[in-house]
Parts: C-alpha cells; sequence; structure tokens
C-alpha cells in the first residue's frame, strides 16, 4: 500500500506501519504521530530513536525489554504513548510492529 | 455491545487458582490487554491470593498431579520433589522466552496501569491482612464491588 506524507510517498502495510525503514524521516515521524493524536516532546523522540536503534540491531522488542532499556521505564512509556505504547511508538519510529506478548 | 461495537474496552480476570501456569495465563491476558490499549482489571481470589501474597508468590508451582499435560502418571507426579522439578524446568523454558517471575510480572502489570483487586471474602477465609499482600494491590473489595468496576459496554469477564 502507498501513502503520501509530507508530499513523499511511502510504502505502509495494511495496518500503517512502514514497510521500508529508509523512507522514514523525522517530518514523517511528527504526521504519524498526530495520526495517533500524539505531539511529540523530546522524551517522545528519545524513545523513538531508541527502539530505532534496536531495530536497526534486529533485537525483538518487548515492554519489558523497553523497560529495561535505561531510556524509559513502563510507566512512563506508557504515559507518554497511552493506547497501546509498543504499537503505537513503533509506528510512529517507522519500525516493524513488534511480535511480541510480553 | 452495540455502542462499542463489539469491540474489547477493558478485561475484567478472576484469578482463583495460584498454580504457576495459571498465574502466567491471568498475567499475560492482562499485560497484553494493556499493551494493545484494552484497561485491564485481576480480582484474585480463593487461592489466586497466592499471586499477590508477599512470600507465597515467590514459591508458586507447576501442578504435576491431575495434570494430563505433563505425561507422567499421577504416581510419579506425586512423588516428593517432582513438583519442584517441574517448577524448576518450567521457569528455565520461561526464562529462555524472555519471561519475567512473578515479582517482575507484578510491577509489570501495576507500571502498565493494571488494577490489582484481593477478594475480601477469600482474605477473610485465609486469614490474610493487607499488609500480607503485596503493597501495589489496589484495594481488598468485595464481589459486588468487581461487578460494579466492570460495568460499561467492551467489557469482557475471565475467570482462571
Amino acid at each position: 500500500m502507498e501513502k503520501i506524507i509530507c508530499g513523499t510517498t511511502i510504502e505502509v502495510n495494511e495496518e500503517g506501519y512502514l514497510t521500508n525503514f529508509s523512507q522514514w524521516c523525522t517530518e514523517i515521524g511528527d504526521e504519524l504521530a498526530k495520526e495517533a493524536n500524539i505531539d511529540l516532546s523530546p522524551r517522545h523522540r528519545e524513545v523513538i530513536t531508541y527502539l530505532q536503534g534496536e531495530h536497526k540491531k534486529e533485537v525483538p522488542l518487548s515492554i519489558r525489554k523497553v523497560g529495561k532499556s535505561g531510556v524509559v521505564d513502563i510507566k512512563e512509556f506508557y504515559s507518554l504513548f497511552p493506547l497501546a505504547p509498543l504499537k503505537t511508538a513503533t509506528k510512529i519510529a517507522g519500525i516493524p510492529k513488534p511480535a511480541s506478548c510480553i | 455491545m452495540n455502542d462499542s461495537n463489539g469491540e474489547i474496552k477493558k478485561m475484567m480476570i478472576i484469578l482463583s487458582k495460584a498454580t504457576l501456569e495459571n498465574v502466567y495465563a491471568a498475567f499475560v491476558l492482562a499485560n497484553g490487554a494493556r499493551m494493545e490499549g484494552i484497561e485491564a482489571e485481576m480480582f484474585f481470589t480463593f487461592f489466586g491470593l497466592e499471586a499477590i501474597h508477599k512470600k507465597k508468590l515467590k514459591r508458586l508451582h507447576v501442578a504435576t498431579v491431575g495434570n494430563p499435560a505433563m505425561h507422567m502418571p499421577t504416581m510419579v507426579g506425586g512423588l516428593p520433589g517432582m513438583e519442584a522439578f517441574a517448577t524448576h524446568m518450567m521457569k528455565k523454558e520461561m526464562g529462555k522466552i524472555d519471561m519475567p517471575d512473578v515479582e517482575e510480572f507484578l510491577d509489570i502489570l501495576t507500571a502498565s496501569g493494571v488494577k490489582l483487586w484481593a477478594c475480601k471474602l477469600a482474605m477473610d477465609m485465609f486469614h490474610y491482612k493487607k499488609e500480607d499482600m503485596i503493597s501495589d494491590i489496589d484495594g481488598v473489595i468485595t464481589v459486588g464491588d468487581f461487578y460494579k468496576k466492570a460495568s460499561g459496554s467492551g467489557t469482557h469477564m475471565l475467570f482462571i
């Protein structure tokens, strides 16, 4: 599926996740955050950068891992991205939805 | 159901057992709900109270007797040390898939906004005091209180 954000055409899957991370840029992140009703603060951006880093290292993501990262604890993660934090944050970060149950 | 479009908004999970596999099932379901943006509240009753009992939660076991999935004769399952052995094996496997232990899982649930309620009747029956339970519990309530918290469309209730 194709989607046009900030004048650029990006490839997304049926759930709206970018299928090609190289197409991601800060402006696209801002736009995706807006769609999720989130106004990105510097804290949000730190978390997103961390998630992207883990994705590049091919580390599978889970709530528990994020909580132990030292970047953000679980409570703050939920307050930054109140509705389904891992799903929302990865979507904004332009990385695949984690297939994790914990 | 109509105004929620069949969508799940809240999971009310009742845990009545203290065997490790049941405790984990309840915890994974509650945490999984929060991960999807679904509210979750847990009601610990009867043996389920052990999962939030400060001392007992560290010693929860897998059931080896009366559990056909263990694939061992009941007599063998009843031998001394079998439960401890099965529990050890299960914990080892859980560690491999990055599953937290019960104590850490409770911290994750609380941090994720899962409400933890202890059943008043069962607390009285086992002579437990609120101080015996982990400090993270949200309160000791009656079944009626729990039903009230379940009100609203899109709430589902699950008994384990």
